[in-house]
């Protein structure tokens, strides 16, 4: 075995230890004191110095000493285990073990993480009476108060009055269904700017009222939507998404968001085809739809 | 004092036997490294190749493109020094960074600028590799592997765009993600990877910040390592235009059917 090294090994030595104990006492000088600090450095110094010294003397003297022959070695075959497959499959097992071991926490933390606990958010959008009938408002909130603007989402909304003795509204997401930039109201602003904040939550409301007469259109590819969120023009693929909502203490409380196929009439009588949100772009009907076969859960 | 065996002898001259144990002292140092890492041969073997007698500026593309991502790796490893990436701080800790910090505004323009001219150079190197026909036979392997490198430059182009969290940066973001979401079958996924969760939000930032910053540069650093060492191993092309042999040795029986493939290459070749 000594063959493979050369045969010129060299004796053990203390030098190492010294250059060792001298660096750590130089390190612990420089918290503790200037003394230790040259203490160390000479211990270190005077060490060096040494080993220099003696590996001179001692490559002198090897190389009076012939190199050992290793042409003629090499021609043996390395020595094997009679069980190196198994000794190779269970390396291997083992490794593949601490691999998947490492594998599973960190795909499920950075992968699959997303797609589960998805917080269902509800919104308390004030008094009902703050939306008049037949009336227009932008409407922009905060889906989760605690963690701030970047939560801030924008609705249209617009009280349709009394169905069956229900308070009615149709509430429009300003996503455009496109790629996702913020839709706008082909339309005046009618109103200030009104702002309520609840110190309670961190929950900030802010109204406007607007008359999007020519519906609503998307500054980014020009998609085109008419007052009930039907696509009219441009690339959107479906209608503006909606919000379910509930009337809970005279309060309008938004809900879940969904996606819309198409909106046939309007206001409290529209037919609204429904379906589970998805993301922008994504066809929701049509042969196309089978495009998109495996929806993760989305709210 | 004699040096260890072998490596660095000095080829024998008429120098005095005193300039001689001179020239063994001093290059007694590289031989001790020499013995005992191999780093001296490395080095010859990475940098002292040969080339065809005619390689170009044309063929220097390569080389800059990796100046110019070494160039966003230290300016990207200092900015992060005091980029804050919260949907709260990470803005403000741009104007800090821009306004406020020694130089700030130029190793962010750096990084800003470097950014485009990172992408523009690895596009002229592909082109330089693609007319030169550097990408044939035995450089197939090369030219994959660029390709992924292009891809994870421009996945570092479309993550870095989002960490100055101004209002370009958000809405670039939405649409950059929600165009991923169209992708069929697996696009709705990778939307919702991408966003880490159900909403854009503060994770989108940490995930972008994350990648941009640690993923994807270390794997453009594994994939560089590799591609330099093919670049070593296979030698560098020559020119189309080039009458002499490439700066390697052809594989022995590769001539006669080469010959037959490419008769114009290979004329001027004895």
């Amino acid at each position: 075995m000594e063959a493979h090294d050369g045969g010129s090994k060299p004796r053990q030595s203390i030098w190492p230890v010294g250059i060792a104990v001298g660096i750590a006492a130089l390190l612990v000088g420089l918290v503790i004191s200037w003394w230790l600090v040259a203490a160390g450095g000479g211990l270190t110094l005077a060490f060096l110095v040494g080993w220099l010294v003696d590996s001179a003397r001692q490559a002198r003297r090897a190389a009076g000493i012939a190199a050992p022959a290793e042409a003629a070695e090499a021609e043996v075959p390395a020595e094997t285990y009679t069980r190196n497959a198994f000794l190779t499959a269970s390396t291997l097992a083992v490794g593949g073990v601490v691999g998947a071991g490492i594998a599973v926490p960190v795909v499920g933390f950075s992968i699959v993480g997303p797609f589960l606990h998805v917080k269902k958010y509800e919104t308390d959008l004030g008094p009902i009476t703050d939306y008049p009938e037949n009336k227009w408002f932008t409407t922009t909130f905060m889906l989760d108060p605690k963690e701030g603007d970047v939560t801030r989402r924008t609705a249209f909304i617009r009280n349709n009055g009394l169905s069956d003795g229900v308070p009615s509204f149709t509430i429009i997401s300003n996503h455009c269904v496109h790629l996702g930039c913020p839709v706008q109201p082909n339309g005046p602003e009618i109103s200030k700017a009104k702002t309520e904040r609840d110190a309670a939550t961190g929950q900030e409301i802010t109204k406007i009222g607007i008359l999007p007469a020519g519906g609503f259109g998307c500054p980014c590819h020009g998609g085109q939507y008419d007052s009930e969120g039907n696509r009219t023009a441009g690339p959107p693929v479906r209608a503006l998404d909606r919000y379910d909502y509930a009337i809970r203490g005279g309060h309008l409380i938004l809900g879940k968001p969904y996606s819309v196929g198409h909106v046939t009439g309007t206001g409290a009588q529209a037919e609204i085809r429904k379906y589970t949100l998805a993301g922008p772009g994504q066809h929701i009907d049509g042969w196309e739809e089978f495009l998109y076969p495996l929806q993760p859960p989305h709210n | 004092m004699s040096p260890a065996p072998t490596t660095k002898l000095p080829p024998p001259t008429r120098k005095s036997e005193a300039q001689q144990k001179l020239q063994a002292a001093a290059l007694y140092p590289l031989d001790w490294l020499e013995e005992r890492s191999g780093l001296v041969s490395f080095h010859k073997f990475v940098l002292f190749r040969n080339v065809p007698r005619d390689v170009n500026w044309m063929q220097t593309l390569g080389a800059a493109t990796l100046t110019a991502f070494l160039v966003q790796a230290i300016t990207g490893v200092v900015l992060a020094m005091y980029y804050k990436p919260h949907p709260d701080t990470a803005y403000e800790s741009i104007l800090h960074i821009t306004h406020d910090v020694t130089m700030g505004w130029l190793v962010r323009g750096m990084h800003r600028w470097g950014a485009s001219i990172f992408i523009i150079l690895m596009f002229f190197h592909m082109a330089r590799v693609f007319l030169f026909g550097a990408y044939k036979y035995p450089r197939e392997l090369n030219w994959i592997i660029g390709c992924l490198l292009l891809a994870m430059g421009l996945t570092e182009g479309f993550t870095g765009y989002l960490l100055p969290w101004d209002q370009t940066a958000y809405w670039a973001t939405v649409v950059g993600i929600n165009l991923n979401g169209t992708a069929p079958f697996l696009g709705p996924f990778l939307g919702t990877v991408l966003q880490g969760g159900a909403q854009i939000g503060g994770d989108t930032l940490s995930r972008f910040y994350s990648v941009h910053m640690l993923v994807v540069p270390g794997a453009i650093f594994a994939l560089i390592g590799l591609h330099l060492y093919l670049v070593i191993r296979l030698g560098v092309t020559s020119p189309p235009w080039s009458r002499t042999e490439a700066g390697r040795e052809r594989p022995a029986g590769k001539d006669a059917a080469h010959a037959e493939a490419a008769p114009g290459e290979s004329e001027g070749v004895a």
